[in-house]
């Protein structure tokens, strides 16, 4: 065996240690710098947009679409409010991506296994 | 049996040496304050729950160990809501000897409650705003506000509740409504925790009596509430919009 | 060997301006200041503390533990036997499995976890130590009262996956499933805080140049473990939830009058209960991934491969929670999707095995008792292993459900892979947290002893599995026991004997571990010439762990300050002794370590959820009594700065100004 680490060993290496370090050690945001962000008037902005998709979302309840088209639009629109939230108010976009990942990965196992499960019970089976 | 790169040099100094030098003080990372970094009351104390980059010590990543356990934190939390929701959905069209789910749901109150909360994390946003600019008055005053949007759909939740079980649907009445008062109950409590975090945080910053750095515990607790709120868009989505 | 109890030569000769100033003691009362005497065990945020109690506790619960497998096995040992009636016996099963599921093996985990992880990573101590208090006590608290049931009322008798509809009051009418549930709600948050806490100073507390490629394998594990932990446990949390409402509330949930599905239990429970499978084995892998290479004197064979191969168990652990259920009728294309999944975690399974044979392999190799051990758990838990695949494949998993094929199974993972791993750790860590080798004499009786028990107590189950014998019955007949070498009766027997073998090895640690306490010799530093930075301390280690944090620039970097190795053929020549670098890491201390004060809050915090448990089976105002409490040590807590004030501190020593020791003192 040589010494030498392979091409693979090292990038796998290099990856993992990406995952949690940012690059070259130096962090995106110094301790105490808590510039990242909107401005309040950002804030309000994106207030304003989730608040004319909620008014969609009750809307579209009364104006009886197909079923079809009715669930993929609601469920478009909460992804949106989800995401700006997450993003804009909890500030995951200004953020370290650790906090994106941890948080995802955590989201999406949930995704996961519940959507899993419901599909054994026939969930989504049309009735 | 040849070890993989392995150095032949000897250890060099550790970097903690220099700063002793400079009688600067590691903490209990063996992590050294960044120069000038210290926080509202000047101290440099190292310790344990509060102690993260936001309180000016260099930790592996650079960030804050509080930040990072909230964000884990709401990760596992997903899981929870999660299998609530799921329980729900599974459950939802079972509801023998009660009115069923369109029949209950009030779509109006229930559009206006959320309304409120989503604004309520517009004004949580603000304060954590606020304490980043050092500005107490202000940070009080939109956590107040907060508080008082919460309670807001808190109180929608109860009367919704009450409404609910005087047209037939009880908490034990059938499977409906076993999993409805259970997830929107779990949310409702996660709802109640975060109005009383929000009052004792008032109550500290108007006292001056937090430990640690006040801009970074707004912001947990900001963190917490937006999940909360956020777990309220899903639950509004998929309980009450999307009839079975 | 210990020199924890005098201040630190480095300490004492600190002299000059010290910017700290402790911030002012918010706490409602006076901080706990005892380092002496059980104030300041039970007081404590230090890991090594911590982690100590944690094994205590969990190795008692380990004895009780397997008094309840002995008795499973008495009865078990002729067909008809009285020893225990129906009931009695579902009520032992059941805490037989909970009780070393979550009262032993996690919690012994969570021992070596917080003992060397922090050290393994070069930190002086966790994240947050107090939550690291905290969950310790939760997991005391949930234990105990856990155990309690048997005193009121009787113990749960459900099984440890507790299915429903069995669950149901009509079914279970003593508070035993109600205990279960909230005694697991308990050691649950228990898990939940430790995982943040331990992931966070994985994250975030590694030595200067300590990459995540350069950690020991059981840190690796522990972290993998945690993240296993964090979203696992949010889930039983809602099963166990779901259940108690059912029970003391009167919910529908598991109903089937009412129109309930009991899979929603089974999947709940299992989405939970696979990953927690990997919760157990993983922390014993990272054990042996670290003797392995110590005894053989070489590296780690592939430490990528295991590493990632770890992380790949951890992953695919999500997507195969359903192969508990095959026979339930989940209709074929889940049964495919889920067969077929459990398969594919072999292979990372399979990988670990060939690395460890791969270490072995040319090693120098010294047959110490944790290396015999560890080289146990290759050997048993690849047969576990092996009978799992059969598992896998769901028309021969139909056949060994509920019988005891699979009793065979999960106890060559455990007992032969889990346990033999965390014995494993026992003789190769005794030395570095008690200053003492244990007896390397006695060792090969634990052992031996074990090594046969084990295989004569779980083998024949195989045979008696695969002749129909069902799981979780009190009596078998000898009318369906088979004849010849299939007999079930003479498998049975042999069995039992066995399961009294092991318990005489567990005997034999017991005894070493005491005479070791006794007259054990005190041992260097370095008793293994070791690989990792948890040796490169004093052993026991000094309450702030290192006196300079070190640089670390090597995966195994104390081996390789310690060695040097030949380019050309491979041979290691010793630059610098133990000795030398101890003395090297002294001389440049940090002064004035200020380590997280002791703190009064976990343990009452911890104390207050029993309370309301106890009021939700018996009296819900004992519960408001309770959550009181527990609301009162959350104020207590939130306004308690962690470093404590300075007034609180042991009185300084003379002519010193008290600089430099009162931060030791109050550690205690």
């Amino acid at each position: 065996m040589s010494s030498e680490q392979t091409e693979l060993e090292r990038d796998i290496s290099d990856k993992v240690d990406d995952v949690v370090e940012p690059a070259h050690g130096v962090d995106e945001h110094p301790a105490g710098d808590h510039k990242h962000g909107l401005t309040d008037m950002g804030y309000v902005k994106v207030a304003l947009i989730l608040a004319l998709m909620t008014a969609m979302e009750v809307t579209l309840t009364y104006l009886h679409l197909p079923g079809k088209v009715f669930m993929t639009i609601l469920l478009v629109l909460m992804v949106a409010k989800f995401w700006t939230v997450v993003s804009y108010f909890m500030h995951l976009k200004f953020d370290n991506k650790i906090f994106t990942r941890l948080f995802y990965t955590g989201l999406l196992l949930a995704c996961f296994v519940y959507l899993a499960a419901l599909c054994t019970f026939q969930f989504f089976a049309p009735s | 049996m040849a070890d993989i790169a392995a150095p032949t040099t000897p250890a060099s100094e550790p970097d903690t040496t220099a700063a002793v030098a400079l009688g600067v003080e590691p903490d209990i990372h063996g992590m050294v304050p960044t120069p000038g970094a210290h926080d509202d009351h000047g101290l440099v104390h190292g310790g344990g729950d509060h102690a993260g980059g936001e309180h000016g010590h260099a930790t592996s990543t650079g960030l804050s160990n509080n930040k990072l356990a909230m964000w884990m934190f709401l990760g596992s939390e997903c899981l929870l809501f999660g299998g609530l929701i799921s329980t729900y959905m599974l459950y939802r069209g079972r509801h023998e000897g009660s009115p069923s789910p369109s029949q209950l749901y009030n779509i109006p109150l229930t559009s206006v409650s959320s309304f409120v909360l989503l604004m309520s994390s517009l004004t949580m946003v603000l304060a954590v705003s606020a304490a980043q600019r050092h500005d107490d008055r202000n940070t009080s005053t939109w956590l107040t506000v907060t508080a008082l949007l919460g309670a807001t759909f808190v109180g929608a939740q109860v009367f919704e509740f009450t409404e609910f079980y005087h047209e037939g649907l009880g908490f034990t009445t059938n499977l409906f409504g076993s999993s409805f008062f259970t997830l929107t109950g779990f949310h409702g409590v996660h709802v109640t925790v975060g109005i009383i975090m929000l009052m004792a945080l008032v109550g500290m910053i108007n006292r001056g009596k937090i430990p640690g750095n006040k801009a970074e515990v707004v912001e947990m607790i900001g963190l917490y509430w937006h999940f909360v709120d956020i777990v309220w868009i899903v639950i509004f989505t998929l309980v009450y919009l999307i009839p079975s | 060997m210990a020199i924890a109890e005098r201040p630190s030569p480095v300490l004492a000769r600190s002299g000059g301006t010290v910017l700290v100033t402790p911030s002012s003691s918010l706490g409602v009362f006076r901080r706990p200041v005892s380092s002496t005497g059980w104030r300041s065990w039970v007081f404590t945020v230090d890991h090594k503390k911590l982690g100590i109690m944690y094994g205590v506790a969990a190795f008692t619960f380990f004895i009780i533990g397997g008094c309840e497998a002995l008795l499973i096995r008495l009865q078990l040992a002729a067909g008809s036997n009285k020893v225990l009636s129906a009931e009695a016996y579902n009520q032992m099963f059941t805490m037989h499995a909970t009780t070393m599921v979550f009262l032993f093996v996690m919690p012994m985990a969570a021992a070596f976890a917080n003992y060397l992880l922090p050290l393994q990573i070069g930190a002086r101590d966790v994240a947050f130590p107090r939550i690291n208090a905290f969950g310790f006590w939760c997991f005391l608290a949930g234990g105990v009262f856990l155990n309690t049931s048997w005193f009121l009322g009787g113990g749960p008798d459900t099984g440890w996956f507790a299915y429903a509809p069995n669950t149901s009051v009509a079914f279970s009418p003593t508070h035993g499933v109600d205990f279960w549930a909230l005694g697991l709600q308990i050691t649950g948050i228990a898990s939940l805080t430790g995982a943040i806490n331990l992931i966070v100073t994985v994250l975030n507390m590694r030595a200067p140049g300590m990459s995540l490629m350069k950690m020991p394998v059981f840190s690796w594990m522990i972290l993998v473990v945690q993240f296993l932990l964090l979203f696992a446990i949010p889930v039983i949390t809602v099963a166990l939830f779901l259940l108690t409402f059912q029970r003391d509330f009167g919910a529908a949930f598991f109903s089937v009058d009412k129109g309930a599905d009991p899979l929603l239990w089974q999947h709940l429970f299992w989405i939970f209960g696979h990953p927690e499978v990997y919760i157990l084995i993983l922390p014993s892998f990272g054990i042996v991934s670290e003797v392995l290479p110590v005894f053989s004197r070489k590296p780690l064979f592939g430490y990528k491969f295991v590493v990632f191969s770890g992380a790949a168990i951890g992953f695919l652990g999500w997507g195969v929670w359903a192969h508990h259920m095959f026979a339930s009728g989940l209709g074929p294309v889940s049964v495919a999707v889920f067969s077929v999944a459990t398969m594919a975690i072999a292979l990372p399974t399979g990988v670990k095995i060939v690395n460890w044979t791969m270490t072995l392999w040319g090693g120098k190799l010294r047959f110490t008792t944790a290396m015999m051990f560890a080289i146990g758990l290759i050997i048993e838990f690849t047969i576990g292993g092996l009978s799992g695949v059969t598992h896998s494949v769901s028309p021969s998993d139909t056949q060994q459900t509920d019988t005891y094929y699979v009793v065979a199974h999960f106890h060559y993972v455990l007992f032969g892979g889990a346990v033999f791993g965390l014995f494993a750790g026992f003789y190769y860590w005794w030395p570095k947290v008690f200053g003492k080798m244990l007896s390397e004499r006695i060792g090969k009786w634990n052992f031996w002893l074990m090594v046969i028990g084990m295989n004569l107590t779980f083998g024949p189950m195989h045979i008696l599995g695969l002749q129909g014998q069902p799981r979780r019955m009190q009596i078998w007949t000898e009318f369906r026991a088979g004849d010849g070498f299939f007999n079930g009766a003479f498998w049975n027997l042999v069995s039992s004997i066995g399961a009294f073998i092991l318990a005489l090895g567990i005997f034999a640690f017991i005894v070493n571990v005491f005479l070791t306490y006794k007259k054990g010799e005190v041992t260097p530093g370095d008793p293994w010439d070791a690989r990792s930075l948890e040796w490169m301390t004093d052993s026991p280690p000094k309450e702030h762990n290192f006196d300079s944090i070190p640089t670390v620039h090597a995966l195994d970097e104390f081996f390789h300050r310690k060695y040097v190795e030949d380019e050309e053929t491979g041979d290691l020549t010793l630059v610098t002794t133990y000795a030398e670098i101890m003395a090297e890491m002294e001389a440049k201390g940090d002064k004035n370590i200020h380590l997280p004060s002791p703190s009064y809050w976990p343990i009452v915090l911890a104390l207050g959820l029993p309370i309301i448990a106890y009021g939700i089976i018996f009296n819900r105002l004992l519960s408001v009594f309770g959550a009181a409490v527990v609301l009162f040590a959350i104020f207590g807590w939130s306004l308690e700065p962690s470093v404590a004030d300075a007034s609180d501190y042991d009185p300084p020593v003379d002519g010193d100004n008290g600089e430099s020791t009162k931060e030791l003192a109050t550690l205690g």
